[in-house]
């Protein structure tokens, strides 16, 4: 067994541990940290296949902007979610049947000697200068760059779809225009009002008392 | 890659361009100025259609190493798309605005779902078939969410982006699994792999059926159906135009590349798979389409045997075919955008026609929309001079020649069965007395257009010649 079978090993089932974790706990909260922990665990999966620059952006985007946003959100929202799961064990029954089902298929493929080591070669080792982010860049440029335009556009269309869907003006809201703010003159605010010290009244006071 | 590729995607860069644009302009437009967008969109259409009218493909010439493809059938597809897209929103632009849905994102997004079905009929690989077909999808689902006032528009939204998504992962499942075992993208080289196998394992087998399901989920076919009446009858008739028809020659796009070029080598495995959803979409299609009251469900069990009769064509595995199976899916939508043109002309404000009872006495009403509905409805139902008549004639011969006898008489039976709740709505506009006598009111634009839209539907069917050799040209 060499040291890299080992790494795998623990790689492995770090992943298969935080998979489980993520629909066994109860508590969302714990179970978005152990996604974590399995979106980690596959980086290092990831690591030992020698794509470096996936395993980095795995950590990155999943981990650091995506499941934080989540977690933000399962905190924001109070929902007790072993409420709204009442009655889901009456499903056990069909669910382990379908996971059965599914269980046997995917025995069948990947132990079909299809996905074996042997038809798999290790990766080549290439020496520490070796910029797996410039080889990645290059083909993503050259030959995939039709899908890689494609997959810009999907995301543009997710923009408009998200803001169309969700931005509403509502009367009621008060909003602040900062160019008009910034451009308003003490004149605009304040109105200097030249007069008398003493008002008519105080005149008129002032007569009757003479 | 070369730069000569980039002539190929000439329509499809001007596509992307145009959204950009209206994209663009509508955020500086006032209320009142929204027509701009509007007619943008449709000169982004037209546009489009004479850039592809202009430049046919000559033969099949692959490009941008092996993901993008262009040939007869890409072109016949991609233009029918265009036009009808842009049927649609001439008929929608009333009905938007009476809804105040009348916004410069609704023809973005429509915009962007056309340049989706064009990724998808022109894909190459595994990989922009996934990505048109998201592209389409996605911008789908915010279409139909649009009316967000609406509880029913919103619930079909979320049912549609849910079971899409699942729908998408098992595709995605079955995508990977192939490509596991046959180590390519590339379509055509799958096939060349998948060729020179003496038996297929159970991996490929596997992946076959995931793609196979995706495939049927994304057509309708039973038993993958259910979304289908509820995505139809929820979302704006616009949005349900758009995904009943347009949508329609996308997914048979997806079809031919994936499934017949893809792993045509399989044929043997996936035909029977076929004939089972293709019968099962007729029968139930056809039966629970009966019970229905309400004419948008109607609709939506009639496209699910539409389908059944779609997949009964590719079920033939012959050139004859496939090439009746397109004739059916073109004209089919093409009668399918007229239907719910006249859905969406007899709305107006605050009112869906969406029951069939809506459509009592409209002949007293509007004679001359009442005679366009009865063209759809015959067409639909397959009576001859229609269209739809020739479409069911050439899909049940192709059918017959492989001799499946057995197969196109329940074909028949069950299409009899479907013609009773066609000529329902024809008996209820011409033979009951009219309820709602409010006028029906067009603006020119429209009624040009679904005159045009609902005369061609009989027009085909008298000279269906020229579409017929149109869709042998591209199949071959």
């Amino acid at each position: 067994m060499t040291f890299q079978y080992g790494v795998f090993l623990f790689f492995a089932a770090l992943v298969v541990y935080g998979a489980a974790g993520v629909i066994v706990v109860r508590n969302p909260v714990h179970a978005a940290l152990h996604l974590v922990l399995a979106f980690f665990a596959s980086a290092g999966l990831w690591m030992l296949l020698e794509a470096e620059f996936l395993a980095i952006i795995l950590v990155l985007v999943y981990v650091g902007a995506v499941m934080v946003l989540f977690l933000f959100v399962v905190m924001m929202l109070d929902i007790n979610i072993s409420e709204t799961r009442e009655g889901f064990v009456s499903y056990l029954p069909v669910g382990f049947l379908v996971g059965l089902v599914l269980l046997l298929q995917i025995r069948m493929v990947v132990g079909s000697g299809f996905f074996d080591l042997e038809q798999y070669l290790s990766p080549v080792l290439r020496p520490a200068d070796y910029s797996n982010t410039d080889e990645l860049g290059s083909l993503l440029y050259t030959v995939y760059v039709y899908p890689f335009e494609i997959a810009a556009v999907i995301l543009l269309v997710a923009i408009v779809a998200a803001i169309s869907l969700t931005m509403r003006h509502r009367p009621e809201s008060r909003k602040q225009t900062p160019g008009s703010q910034v451009k308003v003159k003490a004149t605009d605010r304040l109105k200097v009002v030249k007069m008398d010290a003493l008002t008519s009244v105080d005149k008129k006071k002032k007569g009757d008392s003479a | 890659m070369n730069m000569s590729d980039f002539s190929l995607i000439i329509p499809e860069i001007f596509m992307l361009v145009m959204a950009c644009i209206v994209l663009m302009i509508d955020a500086f437009l006032r209320e009142d100025q929204r027509d701009v967008s509007y007619l943008l969109s449709l000169a982004a259409l037209i546009g489009t259609a004479i850039l592809t009218w202009m430049n046919p493909s000559d033969g099949r010439v692959v490009g941008f190493n092996g993901t993008f493809v262009t040939d007869t059938m890409a072109d016949v597809l991609k233009f029918t798309i265009y036009l009808l897209t842009a049927a649609i929103f001439v008929y929608s632009r009333q009905y938007l605005r009476a809804r105040a849905l009348f916004k410069g994102e609704f023809y973005v997004l429509g915009l962007f779902a056309v340049l989706g079905m064009m990724i998808l009929v022109s894909a190459h690989s595994m990989l922009t078939v996934y990505l048109g077909l998201e592209l389409m999808s996605l911008s789908l689902y915010a279409m139909v969410a649009f009316n967000r006032n609406s509880a029913l528009s919103s619930e079909a939204a979320m049912k549609y982006f849910v079971l899409g998504g699942f729908a998408s992962g098992v595709l995605l499942y079955g995508m990977s699994i192939v490509y596991g075992v046959s180590g390519t993208l590339d379509l055509e080289r799958l096939a060349g792999y998948l060729s020179i196998q003496q038996s297929f394992n159970a991996p490929l087998l596997l992946g076959m059926v995931f793609i196979v399901v995706a495939l049927a989920f994304k057509l309708g076919a039973v038993p993958f159906h259910m979304w289908v009446p509820d995505i139809y009858h929820g979302s704006p008739s616009a949005v349900t135009a758009l995904i009943g028809t347009s949508a329609k020659l996308a997914v048979f796009g997806f079809f031919m590349r994936l499934l017949i070029e893809g792993m045509g080598a399989m044929q043997y495995s996936w035909q029977d798979i076929l004939i089972i959803l293709s019968v099962l979409s007729l029968a139930i299609g056809n039966i629970v389409a009966i019970s229905q009251l309400n004419i948008k469900r109607m609709l939506a069990y009639s496209a699910i045997s539409h389908a059944g009769f779609i997949l009964l064509g590719l079920a033939a595995a012959s050139p004859e075919g496939y090439s009746a199976a397109m004739f059916y899916t073109v004209t089919y939508a093409i009668t399918g955008v007229a239907a719910f043109g006249i859905i969406i002309l007899l709305s107006r404000k605050g009112f869906e026609a969406d029951s069939i009872d809506d459509y009592k006495g409209l002949n007293v009403r509007n004679s001359w929309y009442a005679f366009m509905m009865l063209l759809v409805m015959f067409s639909m139902a397959g009576v001859p001079p229609m269209v739809g008549f020739y479409a069911k004639l050439l899909v049940l011969k192709a059918v017959i020649d492989q001799g499946m006898y057995w197969l196109a008489i329940v074909a028949v039976l069950l299409s009899v069965i479907g013609a009773f709740y066609y000529l329902r709505v024809i008996k209820v506009m011409y033979f009951d007395e009219a309820e709602d006598r409010s006028e029906i009111v067009a603006n020119s634009g429209m009624h040009v257009v679904l005159s045009s839209n609902a005369l061609l539907v009989l027009l085909l069917g008298l000279f269906p010649g020229t579409l017929i050799s149109l869709c042998l040209a591209a199949i071959s």
